[in-house]
């Protein structure tokens, strides 16, 4: 427990300024991090200083707004290399986010890898963004997409994925994370497994990056992906990392300006990576917002802030747990601060207007999960989910609201 | 507890929601239809025994919130031995005591329970979940 007392939240909390304000006349209680994450005031300062003192356009000008708004571009790229334990800031693009970047190796697996009878394979608790584009790409290409069960606890049935696995399979994109279940993966041992038949691995960290160090380098995973607005950064902005070798051959996603070399009638040559896949003027301010995400978070005190998290999902699950006719969907041995759950005769929708009109903002809904949810056979859950910043206060409030809740409709 | 709360949840609306009438799936229907809103999960079907343009019967099953349930429970209750023109009418005075722009006074001695729906206005979020019932009662009329 030294760990965690190490970690200074309370003072971490004054970063946020949300986190300072009331809604509904309560102080808030953002139990919400898994859909997004709040911004420290260092974000929000720099995209406000890009715009009010240093906008301009990238890759074009001579004139010095240019050139240093370019610098903080590409410096931003570097320090998203070193956020995920890459090395070459090259290997980095810029997406809109997670959905994008997706979407972007699907769009190069359709054009230049998939033909008919190729399998990808998926697994039962990935998001709609790494469902939905491969059932494109398979509909395109005549692929067939697989998917590896899950356990009632929300585990991987890792012997299906073994079973899964063969000469027919030309990628395996898996959550990192669950942002339902909060179920960590064993991804580093999914990519030894697949690299034993040459299969790549995108890895989706949209909710892993937020919560723990990683490690690309270590993972050896083919492409990761994640969102910048879950890392405190600005909405709007992503990365995609992907080795050199497959960024290379993979063709551009989308084309015009920026991203090419020479323009021709005749033909057109593009840029090399990652310009090649960076097509007209990029979200400027919110890559400027991303590398002060990057700096704020490389300034805390990482390991510690996973501790205190670690801390509050303990207590979260025990309190929860406790209430009579409440029931956790999601009860992985290896899993981060995310909490889906229902009570008995009491709606999800239900539970998170009543918990709002207390200040407490959690989620309700299928959270783009819907294959995972019908598995468990619900249509929904409640949703609450602990960022570093989040204190036991939190948690106390959230079990208080939810017992008023139950004498008020049963 | 706020206000708005209160207003939103009623004791009339609690109570059909753990009271639901006419619950339940009905073997000889003659028209029926599923309500779906795939943003909260809220999920009904409705079962209809018309006769001619009179409606003999109404009933619901759902897996929904609070205010979708018992808004379909006191639509069953409006609806039930009414003619489809009266039913019309019932739907449009449910649709204006949800309008925020209306901000119709609802009254209990008018209305009768379904003034209790005036309070989900003042939650956009919710509006849906007390319409869905009836949507999917035009669904089912239209096959």
């Amino acid at each position: 427990m030294n760990d965690v007392l190490t970690f200074d939240y309370r003072r971490v909390r004054t970063d946020f300024p949300i986190l300072a304000t009331e809604v509904r006349c309560k102080p808030l209680t953002y139990l919400d991090s898994a859909a997004t994450v709040q911004k420290p005031l260092a974000v929000i300062e720099a995209v406000d200083r890009y715009y009010r003192a240093e906008n301009s356009n990238i890759h074009r000008g001579v004139h010095y707004l240019s050139e240093k708004a370019t610098d903080a571009y590409e410096a931003t790229r570097a320090k998203a290399a070193a956020f995920i334990g890459a090395a070459d800031p090259d290997e980095v693009i810029f997406t809109s986010g997670t959905t994008e970047g997706i979407n972007l190796i699907a769009h190069g697996f359709t054009e230049s890898v998939l033909q008919a009878g190729d399998e990808i394979l998926i697994t039962h608790m990935e998001h709609h963004a790494n469902i939905v584009p491969w059932q494109i790409a398979a509909q395109k290409t005549g692929a067939v997409l697989k998917v590896v069960p899950v356990d009632d606890h929300g585990v991987l049935n890792m012997e299906a994925y073994e079973a899964l696995l063969s000469e027919k399979t030309k990628l395996v994109s898996v959550v990192h994370v669950s942002n339902s279940l909060g179920t960590i993966n064993p991804v580093k041992t999914m990519i030894e497994q697949a690299h034993a038949l040459n299969v790549p691995v995108l890895v989706d960290g949209a909710q892993s990056t937020p919560h723990m160090p990683v490690d690309v380098a270590d993972l050896d995973c083919d492409f990761f992906v994640f969102s910048g607005h879950k890392v405190c950064g600005p909405t709007g902005i992503g990365v995609l990392w992907g080795k050199r070798e497959w960024l290379e051959k993979l063709p551009p996603y989308q084309s015009g300006g920026d991203m090419i070399e020479k323009v021709d009638f005749d033909g057109t040559t593009y840029k090399g990576i990652p310009g090649k896949f960076e097509a007209g003027t990029p979200h400027i301010a919110g890559v400027i917002g991303l590398g002060a995400a990057f700096d704020y978070l490389n300034g805390l005190d990482r390991a510690g802030a996973l501790q205190h998290e670690l801390a509050l999902l303990q207590a979260a699950t025990e309190q929860l747990t406790a209430i009579d006719g409440l029931r956790i969907i999601g009860t992985a041995p290896e899993k981060a601060s995310v909490i889906s759950f229902l009570i008995d005769d009491i709606h999800p929708h239900d539970i998170g207007t009543f918990l709002d009109a207390g200040g407490i903002a959690i989620r309700a809904g299928h959270h783009c999960t819907q294959p995972l949810l019908k598995r468990f056979g619900v249509p929904a859950t409640a949703r609450a989910s602990f960022a570093f910043y989040n204190d036991f206060e939190d948690v106390e409030r959230l079990v208080a609201a939810l017992n008023k809740m139950k004498q008020f409709f049963c | 507890m706020s206000d708005d709360l209160h207003d939103l949840y009623q004791d009339i609306i609690l109570d059909h929601n753990k009271r639901p009438r006419h619950y339940g799936a009905l073997a000889d229907y003659t028209h029926t239809a599923e309500g779906y809103n795939p943003i909260c999960g809220d999920k009904l079907t409705i079962f209809l025994v018309l006769n001619g343009d009179h409606i003999e019967a109404v009933q619901f099953e759902s897996a929904c919130c609070a205010i979708c349930k018992s808004s379909a429970s006191m639509m069953t209750e409006v609806l039930t031995g009414k003619t489809l023109a009266e039913a019309e009418v019932a739907f449009k005075r449910v649709a204006d005591l949800l309008s925020t722009e209306l901000n119709l006074e609802a009254d209990l001695s008018v209305d009768g329970e379904i003034a209790a729906l005036a309070g989900v206005r003042k939650f956009a979020a919710r509006i849906k979940c007390a319409t869905l019932p009836w949507h999917a009662y035009f669904a089912a009329l239209k096959g």
